[in-house]
């Protein structure tokens, strides 16, 4: 049996009447790049915000390396709102904020990039450093620190060699060409040390050549860091090709799940994407 | 510029300032208009760079600088007032026994009062720090005008003397008292903002959502910053209480905090030296350059119109208007004065002893820096 590192068990999510996530349940294998696709507005965005913590599930829970992170049922108001199934099954309450998820070892990209504008390229990566900091506030001020720190440093300047992004290092993260900004944000989700890498839509606004060059980017970042990868992503020569397996969901709901070619004939993937195709 | 070249033009330029302020303290009368303005221009400093902390480098809009600074300034008071003076300043009510014989060196009561006012800001940070933008201004503002109302209340009569305020408060001996505690807290927090800690503010500043996905813990840290800069500007206030030899409850209102805001924006949100410098031309403008304008003067007999005790303050207001209706990103923006700065390249750390080097080259940003 492979090692999951990531297991969703039974989640909800919704808001107010409206049910963005239904029911799903999925996992996330060791050393595995899995996709989530799903035509606009099939809930991707937010499965993984409640993954990372951004939301709190209204039902379900959520394993890291076979630990429960998260979990909740129908609180308050949504007891009698609650559209889904499983009410009940999760009587636990744990909540945990997104940072804590990235201490754990989870680290994010975001749909709509989501950089420290007004700083630099070696700054933004450098800050993602700052959660495994050993020093207080007294420390870091005097400098007592100043070993840490150049540590820091370092670990900062070799990442951005290993990714290509060493000849921009003092630009301003917001001047970057786009295609880099995206590679920038990867960066500094890897500064954090994570195990597992969640990318939100990686190659959106990339033409074919630069979605190429980013599919070698993820297979070798996923080798160099001996990585999991979980990723949302509309190009579908990407999701092809690079995927592992496939989870495939639509109003929510997990309607397929399965190795690249099971999802490119399967009937049920095909309409749903017809669909949506139908309506634009 | 090479390093050493920028060190030593640092060294000079610090050399220039001290010698500067030296020859103020020497050659000027004690009453002079110059040491006024250095004076409370190196307090105002202070107070700025502790508001730009929380407003400019964590993006958190505070606006209860007044009432920490009223604060520290009465904790300051209440334990330096000389124990000889004290029935003559509560004539009143009389002093509460536990004061009677009470009173601490300068050095200790500064520090008590900025610990005073960070605890406060502790204890207020953990229900309002919650509150997001527009509402977290508003609940400081309260907060603010609660802390002077409470001063001013019957009940703390033997200890704060109600609204008649406190006087005789012992100041430095020196002329030098001043700068030489401001600077020391300016550069701690300079020292602050350039370490790991200050980076993770600026990254909350920036972007909120990606700063709590990078591990950075949203609540602790912005009860960091909002504590840091309670503790300095409640230092600032005990530097207003000695300088004026007085507080009361209407010492600091929430004009002053306004006041302050202004010099955070004209300097930069976003940067000490712009504020610093800042602190130095508002002051001296209000103080000084535009009081001419208060009086009325005569050309070749001609009385020049308008000009009456007041006007000045007009003219004032005028100016800070234009300053943010044109010229938002202020002095510096959110750049340090630095040594590539005034080459014509620019640069994001501070031009002093602690000074990293990361230039950046944005050329939008450099008609902010260069005026
Ligand atoms: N905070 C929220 N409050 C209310 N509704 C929300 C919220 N966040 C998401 N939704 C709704 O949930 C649904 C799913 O949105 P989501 O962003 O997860 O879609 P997506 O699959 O990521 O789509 P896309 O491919 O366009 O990024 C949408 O109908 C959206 O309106
Ligand atoms: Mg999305």
């Amino acid at each position: 049996m492979a090692e999951h590192v990531l297991k969703i068990q039974d989640v909800t999510m919704q808001f107010g009447g409206v049910v963005a996530v239904d029911n799903l349940s999925l996992e996330v294998n060791r050393g595995e790049i899995v996709s989530l696709i799903g035509p606009n507005g099939a809930g991707k965005t937010t499965a993984f915000n409640a993954i990372t913590g951004v939301y709190e599930p209204t039902n379900g829970a959520i394993f890291f390396h076979d630990k429960m992170i998260v979990s909740n049922h129908p609180q308050g108001k949504m007891k009698k709102l609650y559209k889904g199934e499983n009410n009940g099954k999760y009587p636990k309450v744990i909540r945990k904020t997104p940072d804590k998820i990235t201490r754990l070892g989870m680290a994010r990209t975001f749909q709509n990039i989501r950089l420290f504008k007004s700083m630099t390229v070696f700054d933004n990566v450098l800050i993602a450093k700052h959660l495994r900091r050993t020093s207080n506030i007294f420390t870091a001020t005097f400098r007592l620190n100043y070993k840490e720190e150049k540590k820091m440093r370092e670990e900062t300047m070799e990442l951005l060699r290993i990714l290509d992004l060493l000849d921009v290092k003092d630009e301003i993260a917001s001047s970057l060409p786009y295609g880099k900004q995206r590679h920038l944000e990867i960066a500094r989700a890897l500064a954090t040390n994570p195990e597992l890498l969640l990318l939100d839509e990686p190659a959106a606004g990339m033409n074919p050549q630069e979605t190429d060059e980013l599919t070698a980017f993820i297979r070798r970042v996923r080798d160099e860091f001996h990585l999991t990868v979980f990723l949302i992503e509309h190009h579908m020569n990407l999701v092809m090709d690079i995927s592992d397996r496939i989870y495939v969901i639509d109003f929510g709901k997990l309607i397929a799940s399965g190795k690249p070619q099971e999802i490119q004939n399967n009937p049920e993937v095909i309409k749903a994407y017809l669909g949506v195709a139908d309506d634009e | 510029m090479t390093k050493t070249t920028k060190t030593i033009s640092s060294c000079v330029f610090a050399l220039v300032v001290a010698a500067a302020i030296v020859c103020v303290g020497q050659f000027s009368s004690p009453s002079s208009m110059l040491r006024t303005v250095l004076q409370m221009g190196a307090v105002y400093a202070l107070i700025a760079v502790s508001m730009n902390l929380l407003n400019g480098f964590t993006g958190l809009f505070s606006l209860g600088q007044a009432g920490f600074m009223t604060l520290g300034a009465y904790a300051y008071a209440i334990f330096t007032i000389p124990v000889d003076a004290r029935d003559g300043v509560y004539y009143l009510t009389g002093v509460a026994d536990w004061l009677k014989n009470f009173s601490l060196p300068i050095p200790v009561a500064l520090i008590l009062a900025g610990l005073v006012g960070a605890l406060c800001a502790y204890l207020v940070g953990i229900p309002v720090l919650r509150l997001k933008g527009d509402y977290f201004a508003i609940a400081t503002l309260g907060f603010a005008e609660i802390v002077r109302i409470v001063m001013a209340s019957t009940p703390l009569n033997r200890v704060t003397n109600g609204s008649m305020g406190l006087t005789k408060i012992p100041g430095f001996k020196s002329y030098y008292g001043i700068f030489i505690v401001a600077a020391i807290c300016i550069a701690l927090m300079v020292l602050m903002l350039n370490s790991t800690y200050g980076r993770s503010f600026k990254a909350i500043r920036d972007d909120e959502i990606a700063a709590e996905a990078m591990g950075i813990n949203l609540a602790h840290h912005k009860q960091l910053a909002f504590v840091i800069s309670s503790f300095f500007a409640s230092i600032g206030g005990a530097l207003m209480a000695m300088y004026l030899n007085a507080v009361s409850a209407t010492t600091f209102t929430v004009a002053v905090t306004y006041y302050i805001l202004l010099i955070v924006v004209i300097g930069g949100m976003g940067s000490v030296t712009g504020s610093v410098l800042s602190a130095f031309l508002v002051i001296a403008a209000k103080e000084w350059w535009l009081r001419p304008l208060d009086q009325e003067q005569f050309i070749g007999g001609f009385k020049i119109p308008l000009l009456r005790s007041g006007f000045r303050m007009v003219i004032f207001s005028v100016i800070l208007m234009l300053v943010v209706l044109f010229f938002r990103r202020g002095i510096m923006g959110d750049h340090e004065l630095s040594w590539d700065g005034i080459y014509g390249f620019f640069k994001k750390t501070l031009p002093s002893l602690f000074h990293r080097k990361n230039k950046t080259q944005d050329p939008e940003k450099e008609g902010g820096a260069n005026g």
